[in-house]
């Protein structure tokens, strides 16, 4: 009976809560949560209907212009869940948290990031950049500083002193990126979605995500370009 | 509109800033001034209907409003993010040193207490960082806490007492309780708080 399964209740509200006050969730701990919030608020636990239970949510957020949505890491494939706002023509979740000038040089770290070959800019980069802005120029300190709350608050994510755009920053700048760096932004050959790290074939230029090819050339000796059909070079994860 | 005032208002109290009118008809509502009642209750019974977040105005001549959460608080883990928690926990063994003492304490007290709980003003403080900022001004600018200003006293000294915040989302009750565990007496050991706590819940 769909029109019963469309009502709130108590333990959607609370999912809801915490899910926003997360910033992003990962699979497996969404569905504790969700057991969680069911078992709080006394409403009736549906085993692995974790997305019927969002579904509900996402019904009620539609006339809000958000939703919550599942998005794939690209480290490990793992979906995670994330509060979306679909009206969003700036990054303006990010702009209650942070100043102007922060704000510019996330977007010129996006911008390097985006464009680099393998979805990474190093701090060294990053760090120039800080002198080049437009607001007003930002000392290296303080942009170790900012660096370091990006990472924090899950926009970015490093490794090795190399930057790239959290799995949270993906699924919520997804159509933002798409939009605004449409000529530059890959897909993934697999998946189709936004491609921030991504092996991309030598010959075609296709691009695919790291756990879209593992999945893809399992078990297969000789791996090629689901494209061009040529040998694919890297070494498959 | 209504659905820009619900993302605003939910942004702000993601920081417990308190929000004013004149905010929201600056941002978000502007040139539908006239429709300002309208849309504002619409996007209450949203923030309740979706979200379980009431909308309430704590200072009806000023026109400031916070979000409360509506929803019956749960046990454990799943509270608030760690670092909020610690934050809450300190909160906490303020709110209920305040109430204990009778709603008002000199801020020379306060900082007795704290220091009762290794936490000194004048320190950084590996968690809480400056701790006389996280007090006199983050839980005041909050409405967890408010201070007063005592009249002729040089240097000046300050009052605390329990902020409009902390009485909508908290209750006497709910602090005595907590006192009472932490002590391990009943909390009808303490008679006059526990008659004001049952009085006001």
């Amino acid at each position: 009976n769909t029109v019963m399964a469309t009502q709130m209740t108590d333990a959607h509200r609370r999912f809801m809560q915490i899910l926003m006050s997360n910033g992003i969730t990962e699979g497996s701990e969404a569905r504790k949560l969700h057991q969680h919030c069911c078992e709080t608020d006394k409403v009736y636990y549906a085993h692995n209907k974790l997305d019927d239970f969002i579904n509900t949510i996402n019904s009620h957020l539609q006339p809000l212009f958000m939703q919550i949505r599942k998005g794939i890491s690209e480290d490990d494939g793992r979906a995670h869940y994330a509060v979306v706002n679909l009206a969003e023509t700036e990054v303006t979740k990010m702009a209650s948290d942070y100043t102007e000038i922060e704000l510019e040089l996330f977007r010129k770290t996006m911008d390097l990031i985006i464009l680099s070959e393998n979805g990474f800019a190093s701090s060294t980069d990053i760090l120039n950049l800080a002198d080049q802005l437009k607001t007003k120029k930002m000392k290296k300190k303080e942009a170790e500083q900012v660096l370091k709350l990006f990472v924090e608050d899950k926009w970015l994510s490093e490794k090795n002193g190399e930057y790239t755009l959290h799995t949270r920053c993906i699924i919520e700048m997804e159509q933002y990126i798409l939009s605004n760096y449409q000529d530059v932004a890959r897909k993934c050959n697999i998946c189709h979605s936004l491609a921030i790290q991504s092996q991309v074939c030598e010959s075609c230029g296709i691009g695919m995500h790291l756990p879209c090819v593992k999945k893809y050339f399992k078990g297969q000796t000789e791996p090629r370009c689901p494209k061009c059909n040529e040998f694919w070079s890297y070494d498959t994860p | 509109q209504v659905s820009e005032l619900v993302q605003f208002l939910l942004v702000k109290d993601q920081k417990k800033i308190p929000i004013k009118r004149a905010d929201m008809l600056k941002n978000v509502i502007r040139e539908y001034r006239d429709a300002y009642s309208e849309i504002v209750n619409k996007a209450g019974r949203i923030l309740l209907e979706v979200f379980g977040l009431q909308l309430v105005e704590i200072d009806t001549k000023r026109h400031i409003y916070i979000l409360i959460n509506n929803l019956p608080r749960a046990e454990g883990q799943y509270l608030c993010k760690d670092k909020e928690k610690e934050k809450m926990g300190l909160l906490l063994a303020i709110l209920s040193f305040i109430f204990m003492k009778g709603n008002s304490v000199k801020d020379s007290a306060l900082w007795e207490f704290l220091h009762l709980l290794r936490v000194y003003p004048g320190k950084q403080h590996n968690v809480f960082g400056d701790v006389r900022k996280l007090v006199t001004e983050e839980f005041v600018r909050q409405k967890y806490l408010e201070t007063t200003p005592i009249p002729l006293t040089d240097p000046p000294e300050f009052k605390f007492q329990w902020g409009p915040r902390a009485e909508k989302e908290t209750s006497k009750k709910d602090v005595l309780n907590f006192v009472a565990k932490i002590q391990g007496k009943d909390p009808t050991f303490w008679a006059s708080q526990y008659s004001e706590a049952r009085a006001t819940s």
